[in-house]
């Protein structure tokens, strides 16, 4: 007779704190993967919504910039809250690809050797939910190239820190940088399309009643994202958005950290 | 006289788990259209049986779709082309003279081959040894009806406890996730009231012990697609839902601290 893998995990001798203990669990690792997910989405939103003052010009973005290190006014330190904000965000972020790549792992494994003569027939997969862990490696590579190129000022010599509007200007006038923006975005739209359908499910808080209406919203929030995060390079692109009257550091505020 | 058809069939041949397998091309000419899918094999065994051939080892036992005994990929697809429909129910007369059917058994890393067509699918059968039964207590048999349960309860639970237990889902599943069948499962008897006392533990120890053996769940939906009871996917959210309460509340601690 055969006998059937069960995985042996070695389970530790010593009882782990009962989040740790959980996050042994695949169902638990999904769980707190979806709810990552939350925090992420929500930060996208809100990022694209907040860059949408670039369409008001150099002195709306340069000072909403400025006014996120200023979060909390006077009640906290200047720029406190907002690496409170960072620290989170980066948090939800390790936790969540920590998951996606162990639960791959793991899957794969399950899988075993593709035996299969004739491919799969999918019946209710598509392409956003099969390349999850591809959407999600190019999201990854795409905010630290996001970050080098916007937040750190590596790739130019125009850079200026609080200058939102010529850095982004200078960034995007660039076609390959503009199409390095689009593809990523793209991806992250498919990322969020089936993520968002999948979180309900993962979280338990699908209801039969709203199934249908949960495809749409996964469709329309996907959709606002994509279309907001594609606008902004080709409003570059496209001359919407350019330097006419601007003048680098013209806006003397307080620059830093 | 019903239509024939003829077909060219090839089905996967293995000795054993660790044999190497290989596919048997067959031409089988003159199938009645109005043979099940099973009632064809045994056609094709009767005639390599003639030619002194071994017969092809496929597993089957009601042929009336509620034993969950049949099972394999037809083209690609668990259960072949119907939906809801389980191997020993479909028809011949869905498919064409001349087609090719590709025959293969469910593949998983924890359905190892047990002969041609058959798989070993006992590690389901310990997934319901953890948790899958109710206590009740000995002596005089209850009245009927005693204790009341809601129509729609009765209906949910009715709807879960249709799955036979046939891996259709695992063999559909990019993952070879076996969260269908365990919701099912857990979906039965969680909803009704003889199976609250073990809810919560019935529910960790049915989801964990199909950890030890299965992938883990990314939401494609292939499962439902290729379930011959058309499970609801919404179980296994119900099912999420349960396992994560479980884990964090553990209400059972309250008196003891
Ligand atoms: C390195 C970056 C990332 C990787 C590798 C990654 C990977 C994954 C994977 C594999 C899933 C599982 C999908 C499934 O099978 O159901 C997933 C789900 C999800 N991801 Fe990401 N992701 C990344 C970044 C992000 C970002 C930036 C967001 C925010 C917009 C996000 C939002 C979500 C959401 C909402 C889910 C649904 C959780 C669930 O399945 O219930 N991900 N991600
Ligand atoms: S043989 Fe019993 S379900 Fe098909």
């Amino acid at each position: 007779m055969t006998t059937t893998a069960r995985r042996e995990d070695t389970k530790p001798a010593r009882k782990l704190p009962w989040i740790l203990e959980m996050y042994r669990s695949d169902v638990a690792k999904k769980w707190i993967m979806a709810v990552s997910g939350v925090i992420l989405l929500g930060y996208i939103a809100a990022h694209m919504l907040g860059n949408m003052k670039l369409y008001f010009g150099a002195e709306e973005i340069n000072h909403y910039g400025e006014s996120l290190r200023d979060l909390g006014g006077d009640l906290v330190p200047r720029t406190h809250l907002l690496w409170i904000m960072r620290i989170g965000l980066t948090a939800a972020f390790a936790v969540h690809i920590h998951a996606a790549y162990s639960l791959t792992r793991k899957n794969l494994q399950a899988r075993g050797r593709v035996r299969y003569d004739e491919p799969r027939q999918y019946l209710a997969a598509n392409y956003a939910s099969r390349t999850m862990r591809w959407s999600g490696v190019i999201v990854l590579l795409f905010v630290v190239f996001h970050l080098a190129d916007l937040t750190w000022g590596w790739f130019s010599d125009d850079w200026v820190r609080g200058d939102v509007y010529a850095n982004v200007y200078n960034s995007m006038d660039a076609w390959p940088i503009a199409l390095i923006y689009i593809a990523a975005n793209v991806a992250l739209a498919m990322h969020i399309f089936h993520g968002a359908w999948s979180m309900f499910q993962t979280l338990g808080i699908n209801n039969p009643r709203y199934n249908n209406a949960r495809k749409n919203f996964a469709r329309g929030i996907a959709g606002l994202i994509l279309i907001g995060n594609l606008s902004f390079p080709l409003a570059v692109q496209g001359g919407l958005v350019d330097l006419d009257g601007h003048t680098p550091g013209q806006y003397n505020l307080e620059y830093g950290e | 006289m019903s239509k024939m058809l003829n077909l060219k069939l090839k089905i996967w041949r293995q000795n054993g788990p660790h044999a190497q397998g290989s596919f048997l091309e067959v031409d089988a000419h003159d199938i009645p259209e109005d043979a099940s899918f099973l009632e064809m094999l045994d056609v094709v065994n009767e005639r390599l049986i003639a030619d002194d051939v071994e017969p092809v080892t496929f597993g089957h036992d009601c042929r009336e779709g509620i034993c969950g005994t049949c099972g394999v990929m037809i083209n690609g697809q668990a259960h072949g082309p119907e939906k809801g429909t389980a191997t020993c129910q479909l028809h011949m007369r869905k498919f064409n003279d001349g087609d090719e059917i590709v025959i293969e058994p469910w593949q998983a890393t924890s359905f190892p081959i047990l002969k041609d067509l058959m798989v070993d699918r006992r590690a389901f059968d310990r997934i319901v040894e953890a948790g899958g039964y109710i206590s009740a207590p000995t002596g005089t048999a209850p009245d009927a009806n005693e204790i009341p349960i809601p129509k729609e309860v009765a209906d949910t639970s009715m709807d879960a406890a249709a799955c036979i237990g046939c891996g259709a889902c695992v063999a559909a599943c990019p993952n070879s996730a076996a969260q269908l069948f365990t919701s099912a499962k857990l979906h039965h008897l969680n909803t009704l009231p003889q199976g609250q006392p073990e809810r919560w533990k019935r529910t960790e120890a049915m989801v964990e012990t199909m950890e030890d053996f299965f992938g883990s769940c990314t939401n494609h939906g292939e499962c439902h697609e290729a379930c011959p009871k058309e499970i609801s996917l919404d179980f296994i959210a119900f099912m999420n839902k349960d396992y994560v309460k479980s884990k964090i509340k553990n209400r059972s601690l309250a008196s003891k601290r």
